[in-house]
C-alpha cells in the first residue's frame, strides 16, 4: 500500500517539475530559434549535434523532463497491472475435482448422489452413534447433534443442528470433509446424503420417508435460519470508543464478588501436562 | 472449541494439594546449594561443560520447566480436537518462542512432507494454479510481526472467574514474526474475476478446516506464511504453510493450508456458523465477528507468578488490538477505581502485542490489579461487566473484558471477579 502511494507521489512531483521547467525552457529556447524547439524530441541527440554546450544541456534537460513525464503514466500503469512471475503450475480439472469438496448454502458444490433417512440410520448407528449418541444426544462429551430447541436465549443454550445451524450446507460440508472423526472423507456420496438426512430427521426437520439429494436440497428448512446477523460491534458497541477514559475515582470502592479458587477447576500440573487425560 | 468451555459442572478436577500459585511458588524455590555460592567456586566454574554441537537444535535450560504449554483436560472430549495454552506468566517482551505458541487443532497435527505439499488456488479466477512449497518461497516475501488470538481466549470467564492462571485465562494468544507471500500476489498470479467477493481457505489436516474470508481483507494484508521467527513453521502451527490474517480471530488463520477458492459469497462453514458465532442474550447470534478487539492482561504478578518480595516490584503485561496499534495501557491497583498510565517498552507494531510495565513499591497491602488497553482507533478495553451488559454471558467468543488479579498479603495472586 505504502509503496503505491509513494509511486503516485513521485509521478506527481515529476509532472510538476516538468511543467515548471518546460515553461522556463520554452521561453529560453525561443531565443535560440525554432530549430532548437524540436531538439528534445529528436531521438538521435548527440554531442556532435548543432548548438552550443549550454543549449545542449538545456536540450538534454528538456528531453529528460519529457521522458520522465512520458514515463510517469507508464510507471503508474505498471503499478496497476500486477506482475506475473511465471511461478506456479496450471491446475488440472482432475486435480481440482479431488480437492474441491466445499458446499455452499445454495447447494453449489454438492456432489451427485442421494440418501434416505432409513439408509442414514444404518450409517449413523455404525459410524456416528458411538460419539454422538443413538439419538444425537451425545455419548459423553462429544457434540450433541439434536435437541436443544428453544434454549438459545436461556442460561444453558444447547447448540445443535436443529437448534442452531442456519444452513443445511453447513452440516453437509462439515460431515463431508471431517467426519467420521478419525476417518475423514471416507463416506460415499450416498452415505453422506443419507447420514445428513438422518441427522435432519433426528431434529424433526424432515420426515422418515425423506430422501436427500440435490433435487430435494431446497426443501430443507432449518429452524434457526433467521438466527444470525452480521457483526455490528462498531455500531452497537460504539460507546467503547472513548478516547478519554476515566482515570480517577471511576467507581465506588471495589469488592471481590467471585473467586476462581472457589470453583477449583484449574488443573494442576499433573493434569495439565498430560495429554488426553479423559 | 467446545461449548463446554462455559460449563464447569460436568467435570471438576480436585486440584491436588494447594492451589496453583502455591505449587508454582514451591516449584520455583529450588534449595540453594551453598557449595556453589561465594566464597566457594561453583561446579560449573571448575568443570568443562558440553562441547559445541551436542545440542544441534538448542533447547531451553533444563531448569526452565515451568515455561511449557499446558492443557485443561476437561475442556474438550479429545486431545486431537483441543487446545493448549501459552505460558504467558513465564514470558517477557513481545515475541512468543515458537515452541510455546498455543495450539488449537481440530483433527490433530498434520505432518506434511514438504515435497508433497501443494497449495491449490481456484474458483472465480482466470487461471487456476497450484503451487509447490518451493514456488511459494520463490515469490516476493514480507516479514510481519502479528498477534494471533483464538476467539475463545478468555471464553471460560464469561460467567465469572473460573481458571486460576493467566496461562488458562489468556494463553490462547501468541505473537511471532511471519515470513511469507502476500496473498494479494498469489491472487494476482491467478487473476481474480471482477465479481469475486470472498475466498475460502481450507486446511489439509484431518478436519480440512475451512473459513470464508472477505476479498477486501485477502487483498489488504493477508500473508501465506511459511516461516515463524525466522525458522520454518512448527508442525503445530501449520507446517509448511498457514494463512496469516492480521488482527482477526485465530480460527481464520488456516493451518496446513491446502486450498484457496475464490467465490462471490461466503460458504457458511461449520466453523463460521455453529462455532465462532457470538450468541447474545436474546438468542440471536452475531456472525463474521472477525476482528479481535483491544485487550490486555497483566502476566506478572499473576496466579502462576506470585509476588515474591515487598518493596520495588514490576507489573508486566501484554496488550494487543486487531484494529491497529496499541497507543496506551493503563494499570489499576484498586480494581479499576483509579488508573495510571503504564510504560510501553519495546517496539509497537500494527496488530501486534506490546509489552507494558508499571513499576511500584508494594507495602504488602492487598491489591486488585487490572490493566486497560487503548488502540489507535480510540477503542478502550471494557470491564467484564460492561461487556456482559451488552452481550450477556453466552457468547463464548470475543471476551476482551478487563482481568482482575487479587494480590494477597502473602504474595499469592488469585483470579477474581469484582463488583
Amino acid at each position: 500500500m505504502s509503496k503505491s502511494v509513494k509511486m503516485t507521489v513521485a509521478a506527481n512531483s515529476l509532472h510538476l517539475s516538468h511543467r515548471e521547467r518546460s515553461a522556463h525552457e520554452v521561453r529560453r529556447v525561443r531565443g535560440y530559434g525554432p530549430s532548437r524547439v524540436t531538439c528534445p524530441l529528436t531521438p538521435t541527440l548527440s554531442p556532435q549535434g548543432r548548438g552550443s554546450a549550454l543549449s545542449l544541456r538545456h536540450c538534454v534537460a528538456l528531453s529528460l523532463a519529457l521522458l520522465l513525464v512520458l514515463a510517469a503514466p507508464a510507471l503508474a500503469q505498471k503499478k496497476d497491472s500486477p506482475r506475473h512471475y511465471g511461478i506456479g503450475q496450471a491446475t488440472t480439472p482432475a486435480q481440482i475435482a479431488g480437492w474441491d469438496i466445499d458446499v455452499r448454502p445454495d447447494g453449489q458444490g454438492a456432489p451427485p448422489g442421494q440418501g434416505s433417512v432409513k439408509h442414514g440410520e444404518k450409517v449413523y448407528m455404525e459410524k456416528c452413534a458411538a460419539c454422538h449418541g443413538e439419538f444425537g444426544e451425545s455419548a459423553g462429551r462429544w457434540p450433541p447433534l439434536a435437541q436443544g430447541k428453544g434454549t438459545l436465549a436461556s442460561h444453558d443454550p444447547v447448540k445443535t443442528v436443529g437448534s442452531y445451524f442456519a444452513h443445511l450446507a453447513t452440516v453437509f460440508d462439515y460431515i463431508r470433509r471431517a467426519m467420521p472423526f478419525g476417518d475423514a472423507q471416507s463416506l460415499s456420496n450416498d452415505e453422506l446424503y443419507a447420514v445428513v438426512a438422518y441427522t435432519l430427521n433426528l431434529n424433526d426437520i424432515v420426515d422418515d420417508k425423506f430422501v436427500l439429494s440435490k433435487a430435494t436440497w431446497a426443501q430443507v428448512k432449518m429452524p434457526n435460519q433467521g438466527g444470525f446477523f452480521d457483526d455490528d460491534r462498531e455500531k452497537t458497541e460504539k460507546a467503547l470508543w472513548n478516547s478519554r477514559p476515566c482515570m480517577k475515582d471511576c467507581r465506588p470502592p471495589v469488592t471481590i464478588t467471585g473467586r476462581a479458587r472457589a470453583l477449583d477447576v484449574t488443573p494442576d500440573d499433573e493434569k495439565s501436562l498430560r495429554r488426553g487425560a479423559e | 472449541m467446545s461449548d463446554d468451555l462455559t460449563r464447569t459442572s460436568r467435570r471438576k478436577f480436585l486440584a491436588g494439594a494447594a492451589g496453583l500459585a502455591a505449587g508454582a511458588a514451591a516449584g520455583a524455590a529450588h534449595a540453594e546449594n551453598a557449595k556453589n555460592l561465594p566464597p566457594h567456586v561453583a561446579d560449573w566454574t571448575r568443570n568443562l561443560g558440553e562441547g559445541v554441537g551436542t545440542r544441534p537444535y538448542g533447547q531451553p535450560s533444563k531448569f526452565e520447566k515451568d515455561a511449557v504449554r499446558r492443557t485443561v483436560p476437561w475442556l474438550t472430549a479429545t486431545p486431537e480436537s483441543s487446545v493448549s495454552f501459552t505460558p504467558l506468566h513465564a514470558l517477557d517482551g513481545i515475541i512468543t518462542p515458537n515452541g510455546l505458541c498455543f495450539e488449537r487443532h481440530h483433527g490433530g497435527i498434520a505432518e506434511i512432507e514438504p515435497s508433497d505439499y501443494r497449495l491449490m488456488l481456484h474458483g472465480m479466477v482466470d487461471k487456476p494454479l497450484i503451487f509447490t512449497l518451493d514456488d511459494l518461497k520463490r515469490l516476493p516475501r514480507v516479514n510481519k510481526i502479528h498477534f494471533l488470538e483464538c476467539a475463545a481466549n478468555s471464553g471460560m470467564e464469561w460467567r465469572g472467574a473460573q481458571l486460576n492462571g493467566v496461562q488458562y485465562t489468556h494463553g490462547m494468544v501468541h505473537c511471532v514474526q511471519y515470513t511469507g507471500v502476500p496473498l494479494k500476489i498469489l491472487l494476482e498470479q491467478a487473476g481474480v474475476k471482477a465479481n469475486a467477493k470472498w475466498i475460502l481457505a481450507e486446511g489439509g489436516d484431518a478436519a480440512a478446516m475451512n473459513r470464508s474470508i472477505p476479498m477486501t481483507k485477502a487483498l489488504n494484508d493477508c500473508i501465506v506464511a511459511y516461516r515463524s521467527n525466522g525458522e520454518m513453521l512448527r508442525p503445530e502451527q501449520g507446517y509448511p504453510v498457514r494463512l496469516v490474517v492480521p488482527g482477526w480471530e485465530g480460527n481464520v488463520w488456516v493451518k496446513w493450508l491446502r486450498r484457496l477458492k475464490v467465490g462471490d459469497q461466503p460458504w457458511f462453514t461449520r466453523e463460521e456458523t455453529s462455532k465462532y458465532t457470538d450468541l447474545l442474550e436474546n438468542g440471536k447470534a452475531r456472525q463474521f465477528t472477525f476482528v479481535m478487539d483491544a485487550k490486555s492482561v497483566i502476566t506478572s504478578p499473576s496466579p502462576q507468578a506470585p509476588c515474591k518480595q515487598k518493596g520495588f516490584n514490576i507489573i508486566s503485561g501484554l496488550a494487543w488490538s486487531g484494529r491497529g496499534k496499541i497507543i496506551r495501557v493503563d494499570v489499576s491497583l484498586d480494581g479499576g477505581r483509579n488508573w495510571r498510565t503504564a510504560r510501553i517498552d519495546g517496539p509497537v507494531f500494527d496488530k501486534a502485542c506490546v509489552r507494558f510495565y508499571y513499576e511500584f513499591d508494594w507495602n504488602g497491602d492487598e491489591l486488585l490489579l487490572q490493566s486497560r488497553a487503548m488502540d489507535e482507533t480510540g477503542y478502550v478495553q471494557p470491564s467484564k461487566d460492561t461487556l456482559r451488559k451488552i452481550r450477556g454471558v453466552n457468547s463464548i467468543y470475543h471476551n476482551n473484558g478487563i482481568q482482575t488479579w487479587a494480590l494477597k498479603a502473602n504474595g499469592e495472586v488469585e483470579n477474581v471477579e469484582v463488583g
